[in-house]
């Protein structure tokens, strides 16, 4: 019981300090103060006391989008395991619900950006669902390669899996997932080098310029589910990279959220030294990151 | 005192019902005005269902199995009909959709407005009592004449606007295929006539002959009922022909037809004792084929319904992956991987024919609203059309196999199926499950295309901008599919229920894993929780901006006359991914480009070109015609003629008897 509180109450409340942390990283590369940590809570909080603007071209199913993305987002969080804790529901074949939610969401998200009747919208929703299902395979090998190591077909018992002794093992394919993982990460939230959360150019955005046209809660709720969305993902990741058990519960959940907070420092890196690419050649880092995991699953069967 | 006791008894009661099916359409034939006849139809296509469906359910859940057998004076054994589980399974859809559309046709296809009213509302319930016959028939010969008369009504049913060009030429192509399937076929019983020595379809089990000759079999079966389910290389007929016929009509064709095409391979598969591995191998091949082919195809689609026709490839793709890892589970003594696999592809015959015909009946009742099948002429009619455009979201988000619907429900059967196999020594099969979400992956691609397309934006035409709500003869079987949709994702365990017996008859030894791997309460709690949570997170900010919401034009980035046609089409939608797979298909632009001094109008049009069709087979189909040019001389279309080449044809066999 005191697990599950724990467990909502990290999903609830961390996911925008990791968008603070990774800005902050990104300030300190260029030289600046940069906004606090907590800016995000900040920004969140003023877009729920704003009224909104709606288009005139819109139907229910805009603001339908966020509610319906973020509904998923959030039973998503119940499945994941944080750290060493196990998930509040685990059941076999989780992990493809998992999947599934998220992209139950990047329906809603897409058809909410067309119903705006933008070019610029409909242009960012054709990049979105184009790249997830390049990303989607991904992250199913890397699933399997967890289900053929762990034996189980649960999110929780399988990246419960990873200790530091299969680590040992199997460092190689686990490397190998990992960093299959880390591109999945960063495509399915439109970091860079797949997309530039701080465009300014309607033309080259994906993610930013399908929610152009929400504003008030509503674009609350996507930043906050982009978030969430962020945490999760990168809840998989940790879980696989720090195989590390204190033996005591309370510290556990100390080392996961550094954890998570390490990897929003690496996203922050990434983003500082890297430019985007052009998104002619996004696909073929998807299919590289697809290669590279499906060569971890070559790794453990041998 | 007879009479009743026989309508007791459910068996009858469904024979009753696929006679009255025949039948809806005959007395539409003898009233010559009104629209008279179509409601009888519908009213006997109504009580032919009330009449079979309970009794479906009742057989089948009770597990109750019937026979009949007609004294027929042909010499082909004896004429029975049998109702066993995976006869009854297969029954269940053609007596939903039947009745669905028969409805869905009064206000569709209605008498007043189109004179091919009669011979289609004919056609329509000949076609679903020829289905129904198929599935009961028990003898060789009844089921191919069963299986004739089903694909020529289906001809006449597809081209009945025969008077477009484009139609016509989908009509030939559709009876070409059918044909060589059907030889294929007629092949097909011909073995089993010579291995048996009776038209009387073998015990289920019994076969056991040597290797090659069940492989023969196999083949044939493939042939025959593969092109008609339309795998890939064999759908080339299956698009053109969905998208040209009625849209009630295509409802049925590719909701249930197909299924009767893997019905008949399930059938043929149950005959043999020993089934070789390499059958899975071929059909789980086959069938990712088709899936990932029929969707990349289909998300590149302009036309609606060609976009519809080209995911059924896919859908049915998905089904044959799962009867491929049954053969598969079966031949390496894996009972899980069989359960799951068979299990996800019965159940996703049933899904499969609850979403497409309901898409397809959206899709018809947007073609009444827009007057196109372009979706690149569509667009806004979510706001002309509240009911047709919710439910076609419930189809859409269903059809991409998305929770909380039906679709993801035998999904995740057949994804559990693929990451049980990661566990074994050799793990090729588990190399499925990227695939599978490859393929989910594009059927968002294409039906947020579909959806967003046709139903969100501003209209692109003064057509589409004045279209009106079906009326509710149109709204009622599409609100019901929808609903069964929901049904079946929120309660797997209700379709299991239909599945199981026909998994027992078909696969006894699966009996050992019954239960599903998923606890299904769990599909309940993550659907319904999504549902509950978005209405809850849409009421509570609807009241929050109450009053402070203000509207205006979309953001247009600093262009001030913005008009419907910058909007982004479903072409350009769909250009980015099929850019990618430009191997399958590509856009082919004709262009007529301003000449001269004093030009002439100039145009250009786009339309998407099949690979594999336009460069492979019919550049071959056109030497094949010249090559035989010389047969047509056999074929001048003087009847007296024809039926001497009959009796010559019968004469030449006696001798060769005797």
């Amino acid at each position: 019981m005191i697990d599950t509180i724990f467990h909502m109450a990290l999903v609830l409340a961390m996911p925008p300090l990791l968008l603070g942390v990774i800005g902050k990283t990104k300030a300190a590369f260029a030289g600046r103060v940069g906004a606090p940590f907590l800016q995000p809570y900040y920004d969140m909080g003023r877009l729920m006391q704003k009224g909104i603007v709606l288009s005139d071209s819109t139907t229910w199913i805009f603001r339908a989008g966020p509610v319906v993305t973020l509904a998923a987002t959030l039973f998503a969080s119940l499945l994941v395991p944080l750290g060493r804790h196990a998930a509040p529901i685990s059941f076999e074949g989780d992990m493809i619900l998992f999947a599934y939610l998220f992209a139950l969401g990047r329906f809603f998200t897409t058809t909410a950006a067309l119903d705006t009747a933008s070019s610029f919208e409909g242009m960012g929703a054709a990049r979105e669902v184009t790249f997830s299902c390049l990303a989607e395979p991904t992250l199913f090998f890397a699933l399997i390669t967890l289900t053929r190591l762990s034996g189980t077909m649960s999110l929780t018992p399988m990246l419960q899996h990873v200790t530091l002794s299969v680590w040992l093992a199997t460092g190689a394919a686990l490397i190998l997932l990992l960093a299959g993982l880390f591109v999945v990460v960063l495509a399915e939230n439109c970091r860079i080098p797949f997309d530039d959360p701080n465009t300014h150019l309607e033309l080259t955005m994906i993610h930013e310029v399908m929610v152009l046209d929400h504003s008030g809660p509503y674009f609350c709720c996507i930043l906050y589910g982009a978030a969430l969305k962020l945490y999760l993902l990168g809840a998989l990741f940790v879980n696989i990279a720090l195989p590390f058990s204190s033996g005591n519960g309370y510290l556990d959940w100390g080392i996961f959220a550094c954890g998570m907070l390490g990897l929003a420092v690496a996203i922050g890196v990434v983003e500082s030294v890297m430019a985007r690419l052009r998104l002619i050649r996004v696909p073929q880092l998807l299919v590289a990151a697809l290669i590279l995991t499906a060569f971890s699953l070559v790794l453990v069967v041998r | 005192m007879l009479f009743f006791d026989m309508m007791r008894d459910p068996a009858f009661l469904v024979l009753c019902a696929i006679v009255l099916a025949g039948c809806s359409g005959l007395p539409g034939l003898f009233l010559r005005h009104g629209t008279l006849g179509q409601r009888l139809a519908s009213v006997a296509a109504l009580t032919s269902s009330i009449l079979a469906l309970p009794s479906i359910l009742y057989l089948l859940i009770g597990g109750g199995e019937a026979s009949f057998t007609l004294n027929w004076n042909l010499p082909f054994g004896p004429c029975e009909v049998a109702l066993d589980p995976l006869s009854l399974f297969f029954l269940i859809p053609i007596f939903l959709i039947f009745p669905a559309g028969s409805l869905y046709a009064l206000g569709y296809w209605p008498a007043t407005s189109h004179n091919s009213e009669k011979s289609v509302t004919f056609f329509y319930g000949l076609l679903a009592c020829a289905m129904a016959m198929v599935v009961v028939a028990r003898n060789g010969f009844l089921f191919m004449m069963s299986w004739e008369v089903m694909a020529l009504s289906g001809y006449f049913l597809l081209v009945a606007e025969h008077g477009e060009k484009e139609v016509r030429s989908a009509g030939i192509v559709y009876l070409v295929a059918s044909h060589l399937g059907g030889a294929a076929l007629t092949a097909l019983f011909a073995s089993l006539f010579w291995i048996t020595g009776s038209f009387s379809f073998p015990a289920p089990q019994s076969l056991a002959v040597a290797g090659g000759v069940t492989s023969v079999l196999f083949l044939l079966a493939l042939a025959g009922f593969g092109s008609k389910a339309g795998m890939m290389p064999l759908h080339l007929w299956l698009p053109s022909a969905h998208a040209n016929a009625p849209s009630h009509v295509s409802a049925l064709l590719s909701g249930v037809m197909l299924k009767v095409g893997i019905y008949g391979l399930l059938r043929v598969m149950s005959f043999v004792s020993e089934r070789p591995l390499w059958w899975g191998a071929l059909l789980t091949a086959v069938g990712l084929t088709s899936a990932l082919a029929g969707i990349c195809v289909a998300s590149a689609q302009k036309d609606i319904k060609r976009l519809l026709a080209y995911s059924s490839i896919e859908n049915l793709g998905i089904i044959t992956t799962g009867i491929g890892l049954f053969l598969l589970g079966e031949g390496s003594g894996n009972p899980r991987l069989a359960f799951l696999g068979l299990a996800a592809a019965l159940f996703h015959v049933l899904n499969h024919a609850i979403f497409k015909p309901l898409l397809f009946f959206c899709a018809g009742s947007v073609m009444h609203a827009a007057g196109t099948r372009d979706l690149d002429r569509m667009g806004g009619l979510a706001r002309r059309l509240p009911f047709t455009a919710f439910f076609a979201l419930c189809g859409s988000i269903a059809i991409c196999g998305l929770p909380p619907f039906n679709g993801f429900a035998s999904e995740m059967l057949l994804y559990l199926g693929f990451f049980g196999e990661a566990r074994s020594a050799a793990p090729f099969i588990a190399l499925g499950a990227p695939v599978l979400a490859m393929v989910g992956g594009v059927a968002v691609i294409a039906f947020v295309k579909l959806y967003g397309i046709a139903f969100l934006g501003e209209p692109r035409t003064e057509a589409a901008a004045h279209g009106h709500e079906a009326p509710v003869t149109m709204l009622a079987p599409i609100g019901l599919l929808a609903a069964l949709s929901l049904l079946g994702g929120l309660f797997p365990p209700v379709f299991m229920a239909l599945v199981q017996p026909a998994l027992r008859a078909l696969a006894p030894d699966t009996g050992l894993v019954s239960a599903l791997p998923v606890p299904p309460v769990w599909f309940a709690v993550a659907g319904g929780s999504v549902l509950i949570l978005a209405a809850v997170l849409y009421l509570f900010l609807q009241g929050r901006v109450k009053g402070c919401s203000t509207s205006g034009p979309t953001w247009g980035c600093g262009y001030l006359r913005p008009s419907p046609r910058i909007q982004y089409t479903g072409s350009s939608f769909g250009v980015f991914f099929s850019s990618l797979s430009g191997a399958l298909i590509r856009t082919r632009l004709h262009v007529d480009p301003v000449r001269g001094l004093a030009p002439a109008a100039a145009r250009l049009s786009y339309a998407p070109e099949e690979t594999l069709l336009h460069r492979v087979v019919l550049p071959f189909l056109n030497i094949a015609g010249v090559a035989c040019a010389f047969l047509r001389r056999l074929q001048h279309g003087e009847v007296q003629i024809y039926i001497l080449y009959i009796f010559v044809t019968l004469m030449l066999l006696l001798l060769w008897v005797h």
